[in-house]
This record gives C-alpha cells, structure tokens and sequence, in this order.
C-alpha cells in the first residue's frame, strides 16, 4: 500500500487552470461537501416521506400512493448511490500487448500489497492526506477518515484509447502530485455513507472498498 | 541511463534514454522533452511509493520521466 499522496511538495495540477472557479479542496472543504450532500438528501426524501404518512393517517385508502411515494423516497438515494459506484466501473479493455506495457508500469508506481489488490480488483489503494483513495479507470473513491463516508470522484485521462491500467496511472500520478488539486479537479458525484456505496458495487470493487475502509479506520485524522 | 516515456495507447512509449554524461543525448532528451509539453502532455517523476512531483524542465539526473495526458472530470 502506497502512503500520504500528495505530500511531495509539487506545484499544484496544471488541470486546476480549467476550473478555477473551484476552491481548493481541503479537509473543511470536504466536510462541508459532505454535510450539503446529506442536507440534500433529507430534502429529497423527507417531503415523500412526510406526504406517504400524512396520506395514510388522513385517508387509509391512499395507502398504495404512500407506499409509491415510498419507493421515491428509497430510489432517490439509492439512485444516488448507484452514481457514485459508477465511477469505479471498468472500461473497455485495449489490445493485450498494449495492456501488458500498461500493466507493467502500473506495477512499477506500486508497493507489493497495492499490486495484489489491484490484480484482484482492478481499483489501486493509496493513501493520501484527506483519506484513503481508491483509483480506479474513470474515476476515484475518497474514503475519509473513520471509514463512514466516500466521496465518489468522476476524473479520468483525456481520450478514450488508453489501456485500462494506463488510465489508472494517469490519476495515479496527478493524485500523488497534488492531492488535493485532484479532488479540486474531478467532479464529485456521490458523498455518502459508505455502505451505500457498497451496496451498489460489483464483488471485487467491494473487496477493495473494505481493504480501503479498513486502512482509513486505522488512519489518524487528518489536521 | 535516464529515460523519457508517454503513456499512450500502446502502454507506453520510449521516447528517448540519455545520460548526464553525454552532451548529445542530453540534447536530445530535451528536444523530445519540450516537444511532448507542446502537444499537451504533463511530465511526472514518481519518487517511489505515494509521491510524485510535476516538472516543466527535464530533470537530467531522473531515472524515469513519464508523459501524461491531462486528466478532467467526467
């Protein structure tokens, strides 16, 4: 497993210039995200919930539209959810030779366990300053410390025929340089509770979300 | 032997390999250099486990300098 991402003291990303709009991502700054997203989701849910019930204590007969409103209630999260797992999806695979000079490399940048793990699950684990990270081909999971929340980051390399172990480097490398110009960059399209996120993954990618989990539990917060 | 790659569709390419010593290749390397920052492409050196740094000049005495594309959300 690799360690403290980021802290090699280089410039920031040069890819900040296309959204400097954005604040810095930071410790606060992701708190906040955090909180927002789960403010997000009570108003989402809460009014369907709220209606299913008043529905049903003034007119048991509406009992089937409270159950729908209901389902909106549980798929809105959900749905959600579904997002964020979303960026650790694999991609199309390019030629075999391709991918084997991909992967060669890849294992270059890697400790020996970050190399197991992502031979079983495709995603590679790093540790970073903000949490732990879990990279994968179209995008990054930020597991904060104490392992209840992820931060699901949609980023990838531009263009489309790279092998799929060269789009990882490729975030690899711009994570380990500028951690949080990384999560400046990328588009955040899920903060939650880490068992959503978990639900919503394929077997090997929940695999390397409790690898990752487990790390960001013993990590000590970060100042 | 220092060595500049990209990384590209087939893995990775092998731009060019220099020493410090050898004024020629030095040269060279530059030239590769700065022509690959001109397409676009970010240079990194990987400073083993969990660190990498961005560079804009060719930093000689580097084993390996990789090319990468920019990176955007999605």
């Amino acid at each position: 497993m690799s360690t403290d991402a980021g802290s090699a003291g280089s410039g920031p990303l040069p890819e900040l210039a296309s959204v400097y709009w954005r604040p810095r991502a930071s410790v606060r700054s992701l708190g906040r995200t955090g909180r927002l997203w789960t403010l997000s989701t009570i108003a989402h849910t809460v009014p369907f919930i709220g209606s299913a019930v008043l529905l049903t204590a003034l007119k048991p007969l509406t009992l089937p539209v409270a159950l729908i409103l209901l389902a909106h209630a549980w798929a809105i999260p959900e749905l959600y959810a579904a997002r964020g797992a979303n960026v650790l999806r694999r991609l199309a695979p390019a030629g075999p030779d391709a991918e084997r000079r991909a992967l060669g490399l890849l294992g270059d940048l890697l400790g020996h366990s970050a190399r197991d793990l992502h031979g079983r699950t495709g995603l590679v684990l790093e540790r970073g300053r903000l949490g732990v990270w879990l990279v994968g081909e179209a995008g990054a999971v930020l597991i904060a410390p104490g392992a209840r929340r992820a931060y699901c980051y949609c980023v990838k390399a531009t263009g489309t025929d790279l092998p799929a172990a060269d789009r990882i480097a490729h975030l690899l490398l711009a994570l380990r340089a500028d951690e949080a110009g990384f999560a400046t960059v990328a588009n955040l399209a899920f903060s939650g509770a880490s068992w959503r996120l978990r639900r919503r993954l394929r077997a090997p990618a929940r695999e390397a979300l409790a690898e990752a989990a487990g790390s960001s539990r013993g990590a000590e917060p970060p100042r | 032997m220092s060595r500049l790659i990209r990384m590209d569709q087939t893995g990775h390419t092998t731009l060019v390999e220099w020493t410090a010593e050898d004024p020629a290749t030095v040269e060279e390397a530059i030239a590769a250099f700065r022509a690959e920052l001109d397409q676009g492409y970010f240079a990194v050196v990987s400073d083993g486990e969990g660190h990498a740094e961005q560079v804009r000049e060719l930093p000689l005495d580097a084993p390996l300098v990789i090319l990468r594309r920019p990176i955007a959300g999605g």
